[in-house]
């Protein structure tokens, strides 16, 4: 299976990708009361220095990449569904934190590590197609390519089915 | 090639390829929550299937209410009961606010066994890797999943192998002191995503109590799980317990392929303190001495075994509490407890000063024992001192003795050089 998509580089002043995005910088603790995942989008990233209008800018099937560590801190589900919530299509980080990464595997937000995801010198706006099978990368913009860890089954599953409470109802249990 | 531990244990609760990095569907042995996430989990089962929900095996789902033992405000009773109506309607077993920590519990009645796996809300639960089991800790949502299926996914870590050299250690140093070393070692990262394997002559040596202790922190030292190997007493006590003759113990290949090896030379090893803010804070206990001591708890998935407040009543039986000082000793379970008071023990903590409080996690979680005040002075042998996780005060983390032993002289305190004045050793 592939995704394609238009890509959000998250980057600072100096053009570096930004490593260590906590749970706070994705959807600030101000706005936990919010259970209604539809009223989350407009906050994702709101606490991210220079990125504070990634809700109005991002569309539809569009992929954000990141550094290392994404998704560090807190266990909360909204910095996960808040990405859901605006149609990202996937997540592309160097790594990311132990829970964000069960939150999003539970929740069918798909998300793959990259290690070396600058090789493919993407810029915001560059359309990338990624192979979850494969693991291949490739920026549809320059034709650089970069290799990530491919999909496992489980990840799949969940995936395909929308969600791990989704899955939990196909299981023959 | 051969296969570590976890591998080992995975490999009997899948049919997926356990390989490092593999994320895989693991078979659960036993499910937990506890009156902390617990109300979570049901919530999520009535959310997304219905009020009439089963779960997989009330026989394999367990409550276990530990936090907050018993209720103290009227939100935490409305959750406990919220849980209790659940679980009774299904036929699932409540270890109530009697009971103790649910850890222990499970080591206790043997809810878990070596080789076993085992899931819940709490996440110290990789304690259970101090008999050989596969503990782990979990959100709402997954662990109301593996009520719902017996099973969670998992994605296979690496294995560090921990060795320690040097002769082992002798009282008034204690299993305590080793595990504060080996975070002040390794450091709040250095077991990262990492399952550890720890092995030398002290470990060999080691009883129940003592494992437990190491294998708690493993938490703090970023581990997903620390495992060590059971000795014939451990796995007695499981055969006994579940009346299974043939329990035997997961033991790594020869040839098991580790991401590491490190070794810890324990020969000089003195007590150890760790200082607030972090549990990786750790000094030796005579680099702080001096500093005025307000309050001491002794007790926690930690350091609440019966072994470890005997620790303490060794220092208590020949001195009391200093005046001005508050001393909180909580069992960690209700057998322990009833050991406690049969054995006189109680006897010689009350007469010493000292306030005994029902079976649970005590001054750990949200305080049945009480919290600590801004400016404060806490010794606690617990395994966490964030700010604000035992209250407003400063905690440091310390063994029972060296908590004892600040407990009578009202100021941290080296034990060593203190009971060699006092000449008590
Ligand atoms: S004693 Fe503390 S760390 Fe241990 S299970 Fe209870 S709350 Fe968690």
């Amino acid at each position: 299976m592939k995704i394609k998509g238009k890509v959000w580089v998250l980057k600072d002043k100096e053009g570096n990708l930004i490593s260590d995005i906590d749970t706070d910088m994705i959807f600030h603790n101000r706005y936990l009361a919010i259970t209604d995942i539809n009223e989350m989008g407009q906050y994702a990233l709101d606490n991210l220095e220079g990125w504070e209008d990634f809700p109005k800018k991002a569309k539809k099937g569009d992929v954000v990449i990141a550094g290392e560590n994404f998704g560090s801190g807190s266990s909360r589900q909204q910095a996960v569904d808040c990405f859901k919530a605006l149609g990202i299509a996937l997540i592309v980080a160097k790594s990311f934190g132990a829970i964000y990464k069960r939150n999003a595997i539970n929740s069918a937000l798909p998300i793959i590590e990259a290690r070396n995801i600058e090789e493919i010198e993407a810029t915001d706006g560059d359309e990338i197609e990624v192979d979850i099978d494969t693991g291949l990368i490739v920026n549809l913009k320059n034709g650089k390519k970069t290799y990530a860890k491919p999909f496992s089954k489980v990840q799949k599953e969940i995936l395909e089915a929308g969600g791990l409470f989704e899955f939990a109802k196909k299981l023959d249990v | 090639m051969g296969k570590t531990v976890i591998e080992k244990i995975f490999e009997k609760h899948t049919r997926d390829e356990v390989k490092v990095g593999n994320i895989i569907w693991l078979d659960i042995d036993t499910r937990t929550a506890r009156d902390f996430g617990g109300p979570n989990v049901v919530k999520r089962l009535y959310d997304n299937y219905g009020e009439d929900v089963q779960v997989d095996d009330p026989e394999k789902t367990f409550f276990t209410f530990d936090t907050v033992a018993p209720a103290k405000t009227i939100p935490y009773a409305n959750n406990q009961h919220f849980c209790r109506q659940f679980a009774k309607k299904r036929g699932i077993k409540v270890y109530d606010v009697d009971s103790g920590i649910g850890s222990h519990i499970a080591i206790e009645k043997g809810l878990c066994w070596p080789g076993s796996t085992f899931v819940g809300t709490d996440s110290h639960l990789n304690i259970l890797g101090s008999v050989g089991a596969f503990g782990q800790g979990m959100g709402d949502a997954d662990i109301a999943f593996a009520f719902k299926t017996g099973k969670t996914w998992f994605e296979v870590p690496p294995t560090i192998k921990i060795v320690f050299k040097g002769k082992p250690y002798k009282f008034p140093v204690t299993a305590k002191d080793l595990t504060l070393f080996t975070l002040r070692k390794l450091g709040s990262k250095g077991a990262l995503g990492r399952a550890i394997e720890f092995y030398g002559e002290v470990i060999d040596n080691m009883n129940l109590y003592e494992r437990i202790t190491l294998s708690s922190m493993v938490t703090e030292m970023g581990g997903i799980i620390g495992f060590i190997t059971p000795n014939e007493e451990i796995l007695e006590h499981f055969r006994n317990v579940k009346n299974e003759p043939n329990i035997q113990p997961v033991i790594a290949d020869e040839d098991a392929e580790y991401e590491n090896v490190i070794e810890i030379d324990i020969s000089e090893l003195k007590p150890q303190i760790a200082c607030p803010p972090k549990p990786d804070n750790v000094k030796d206990v005579e680099e702080v001495e001096g500093t005025p001591v307000d309050s001491v708890f002794i007790g926690s998935c930690t350091n609440g075994r019966y072994e470890d407040i005997e620790l303490a009543v060794r220092i208590f039986k020949h001195f009391k509490v200093k005046d001005g000082v508050m001393v909180k000793v909580v069992p960690s379970t209700r057998e322990v407890f009833g050991k406690l008071l049969k054995d006189g023990l109680l006897d010689i903590l009350y007469e010493a000063g000292v306030i005994v409080s029902n079976p649970g996690c005590g001054g750990c979680a949200s305080g049945q024992i009480g919290m600590t005040g801004k400016g404060e002075v806490q010794i606690s042998t617990s395994n966490r001192n964030f700010r604000g996780k035992q209250g407003d005060g400063d905690t440091y983390l310390a063994s029972p003795v060296v908590a004892a032993v600040c407990a009578v002289t009202g100021k941290i305190t080296d034990p060593v050089k203190f009971l060699k004045e006092k000449g008590v050793i």
